[in-house]
């Protein structure tokens, strides 16, 4: 029967133990510390140095887990493993199913892309190559057409970004490094320290406008209201003639209505000074968060018309999978991804280089 | 499925929005057992597609994959061949099976050795090191716990931060210390964190100092050069807590963080922060089941006295819907004027509460934090309390209710029925709103002594019985009777 064959299945494949032998819950001893997710290629030492990994049977096998990078090594461990010479049935369907959840996908993106290969493979014998290479171009598919830039209309001056996210996203590290992009492109650009509430938040922004050389509208004292600072901003930045005008908040949890409420009063009154502002509402989202960022999207732009998503911390073993869900959700373009702690650690969301890197090619 | 994503969207603090989660399961159980309602034993084919809810649900919260397969066998042992209690219904038996399990995982259960929160058994000074990834709330997770320590276990406490990496870090932790009212580390520029921990463990020993809490930068699982750095300063100062703080939101990452740190520094405890989110912080049975270390500390908002203990029973009730009764009490009872509060009781027991008890009420109320968070942890509220979201309910709205009895002469407090309209429109105009609101205070009020009434009918046994919501209105009721 199929659910006891789903979770009492041994993959036939060659490698480690990945997703069999569930470690006993209760017991913290080595065993749990060691068993279901600790792929081999996990373990950095291998990983850094090719040459100690042993001979595989499989040839090709080896050289494939060489070139796989250390952080998607779960995902695509537990692929490879389900597949290598394998028939593609319906149990083999289903543990598809739930490794594309464990890799943060969601359910509705996991059930699209399994359906797809039910439909085009169902019953034939498939590699773990083939595997990836389809389960890549199924995502690509899904994110191709949400890889979108942030343009700036250089007629606005400014052209105002409002920047918005949850607690400790990474929303004033990713206005520093989009700061320190425009001003590469010889744009003016401005910081607004709108996290009038958290301890040093404006400082923080404060240095960032020093190191890339924007102008910065600081708050006159801590828990200023936002909403006139912003405001004041925009009608010095109009004034002066600034390119681009960024502004930072207070992190929020979304399901806080107050707080929500108060985003919602600075959209208003900086529509008082432009009322085609802001022209950007970019919401960022940590890529180690799971499903809980489709609440986030769903929310935050209910409340303030959110026109974009930047990704960020996507440098960690977190490949942000929930993405391909709020892609199939949404629709909402994701502009940019951060991959670093430096100004110039901002790239442009690439499609099919975050489908293939989710499932560890290249 | 949507609809009670929705409602789990608004509501207030505290909320642990696994509840949700569950609060669906619960149905979609009644469903897969409607047809075999009373039927005996629970056999294989019943559980195998409830189960099938059940990992769905699990998955769908963040778990951990290895996690759910190992919870979701554990349910499905215990669950075959179990007689059907004639009391309740076959989904709710499953469902308290799940709870079990889930308690258990979390830490609690036969094996629960009862110790709870950080562990300051040892000599001073005595080191709290503070490791996680970045923007997981280390530094304001510092301050509280400086806070918690000098308030509730009357230490001296000495912060430092290592974090030398993100600008105005070591500012940040700086001023949370002072809103703390605990030292600082003075900050020295071009000091590396190794350098600053032995300062600061220094300057402990020398000043006298009970706990030092080295708060560090975020760094990332893998990065091998920023995790080396850090069992550097633990190997230095052999911190007695090692806490990874870990946010509530974590997808199935979580175990690779988890995992990473254990492996790499080695931790004694887990901080979960932002459950006052509605993340499902599947995160949790993740990171425990994988580390073996217990979650000892919960970070449930953003001011600086929102730290909580965490009680697998209590969350696993939560989780549930059944509401967290127990932390309510004690955290009235840190919070309230025993005294005052036994003279309020007996005065709501005779039917002689007035509108200057109902301020003094307000107050305490007003010292115990949001209440969206206190109605959090009553039982069965879970719509009342969206709803309760939703009119944007704060403490802001108690301090003009505060005014507007402080604009009354006390005999208008003593006996609100004298108060008309002239009346009303003084008392508007000297607390500064308008009529509407007095008239909104007056008729609170009215439904609240209206609610005493109906108390002091249903006794305490029924109290026990209803738990808070058998106190409100049908309408308001939330989500049925817990189980």
């Amino acid at each position: 029967m199929a659910l006891r064959d789903l979770f009492f299945r041994k993959p036939s494949a060659p490698v480690a133990d990945a997703p069999d032998t569930p470690a006993p819950l209760a017991d913290p001893a080595p065993s749990a510390a060691t068993a279901p997710m600790q792929a081999p290629v996990s373990d950095p030492s291998r990983a850094s140095v090719p040459a100690a990994i042993p001979e595989e049977p499989t040839g090709w096998f080896g050289r494939l887990r060489q070139g796989l990078s250390r952080s998607t090594a779960r995902l695509t461990e537990s692929v490879t493993s389900l597949f290598v010479k394998r028939r593609l049935d319906d149990a083999a369907l289903e543990e598809l199913e739930e490794t594309l959840i464990a890799a943060d996908l969601g359910l509705p993106a996991a059930r699209r892309i399994v359906a797809e290969f039910r439909r085009t493979r169902f019953g034939t014998d498939v590699t773990a190559e083939e595997v990836k290479e389809a389960l890549a171009e199924s995502i690509a598919a899904i994110l191709a057409p949400v890889a979108v830039p942030l343009v700036i209309d250089a007629t606005r001056k400014p052209h105002v970004v409002l920047v918005v996210g949850v607690n400790g996203t990474g929303k004033t590290t990713t206005i520093a490094k989009l700061g320190q992009h425009y001003r590469d492109e010889g744009r003016r650009c401005t910081f607004v320290a709108g996290d009038t509430f958290r301890a040093a938040a404006v400082e923080q922004l404060q240095v960032w406008a020093e190191r890339t050389g924007a102008g910065l509208a600081a708050p006159s004292k801590p828990g200023a209201d936002a909403a006139g600072l912003a405001f004041d901003a925009l009608t010095a930045a109009r004034a002066a003639g600034t390119d681009v005008l960024l502004i930072d908040t207070a992190g929020r949890l979304h399901n806080k209505s107050a707080l929500m409420e108060e985003l919602k009063k600075l959209v208003r009154i900086i529509k008082r000074v432009d009322p085609s502002a802001p022209h950007s509402v970019l919401l960022v989202l940590d890529a180690t968060t799971g499903q809980n960022a489709v609440q986030q999207t769903k929310i935050f732009s209910e409340m303030v018309d959110v026109t974009g998503l930047a990704v960020t911390k996507l440098d960690g073993s977190a490949k942000g999978g929930v993405v391909v869900a709020l892609a199939q959700e949404f629709a909402l373009p994701v502009h940019m991804v951060g991959v670093g702690e430096k100004a110039a650690d901002l790239r442009p969301f690439e499609a099919r280089d975050f489908a293939r890197s989710l499932m560890g090619l290249e | 499925m949507a609809p009670s994503l929705r409602e789990g969207s608004r509501s207030g603090a505290l909320s642990f929005g696994a509840k949700f989660v569950f609060e669906a399961l619960s149905g979609k159980l009644s469903g897969v057992f409607d047809r075999l309602r009373r039927r005996g034993a629970l056999n294989e084919t019943d559980v195998a597609e409830a189960l099938r809810e059940v990992r769905v649900a699990l998955l769908e919260a963040d778990v951990a994959l290895p996690v759910v397969r190992d919870l979701v066998a554990k349910v499905r042992d215990r669950a075959i061949g179990q007689e059907v209690i004639r009391s309740v219904s076959p989904a709710q038996q499953v469902v308290k099976i799940v709870n079990d399990a889930l308690v258990e995982a979390l830490g609690g259960g036969d094996d629960d050795n009862g110790l709870r929160g950080l562990n300051l058994n040892a000599p001073s000074p005595l080191p709290i090191l503070m490791v996680g990834l970045q923007g997981s709330g280390k530094t304001t997770t510092s301050g509280k716990i400086a806070l918690r320590l000098r308030t509730r276990d009357r230490k001296k406490v000495l912060v430092a931060s290592l974090d030398v990496h993100r600008p105005a870090a070591q500012l940040q932790l700086e001023q949370l210390a002072a809103r703390a009212e605990v030292t600082s580390l003075p900050i020295i520029a071009g000091q590396s964190p190794l350098e600053i921990a032995m300062r600061a463990m220094d300057v402990a020993r020398r000043e006298l100092y009970d706990v030092v809490i080295l708060d560090t930068a975020g760094r990332l699982a893998i990065d091998d050069a920023l995790m080396a750095e850090v069992a550097a300063v633990k190997a230095a100062t052999k911190p007695h807590e090692t806490l990874l703080v870990v946010d509530a939101m974590t997808g199935q990452d979580a175990v690779n963080t988890a995992r990473a740190f254990q492996d790499k520094v080695g931790v004694t405890g887990i901080v979960m922060t932002r459950v006052d989110g509605d993340a499902r912080g599947g995160a949790a049975l993740s990171m425990r089941a994988v580390t073996g270390a217990p979650i000892k500390l919960l970070g449930a908002g953003e001011k600086l006295d929102a730290l909580e203990d965490f009680h697998p029973d209590r969350i696993a009730s939560r989780i549930l819907g059944m509401g967290d009764i127990v932390s309510l009490v004690e955290k009235a009872s840190e919070t309230i004027d025993q005294a005052e509060a036994e003279k309020l009781a007996a005065k709501m027991q005779k039917g002689q509460f007035d509108l200057a008890d109902y301020a003094k009420q307000l107050q305490q109320i007003g010292k115990m934090g949001s209440l969206s968070g206190i109605l959090g942890m009553l039982p069965g509220v879970g719509k009342l309390k969206a709803q309760m979201a939703d009119a944007n309910l704060d403490t802001k709205i108690l301090t003009r209710q505060a005014a507007i009895i402080g604009s009354m002469t006390p005999k208008e407090r003593r006996t609100p029925d004298i108060i008309k309209a002239s009346r009303k429109k003084r008392i508007a105009a000297g607390s500064g709103v308008t009529v509407q609101d007095v008239n909104k205070l007056l008729k609170q009020f009215d439904d609240m002594s209206a609610m005493m009434k109906r108390m002091n009918k249903l006794g305490q046994k029924g109290m026990m019985r209803g738990g808070l919501a058998g106190l409100l209105p049908p309408g308001l009721r939330g989500g049925g009777r817990p189980f």
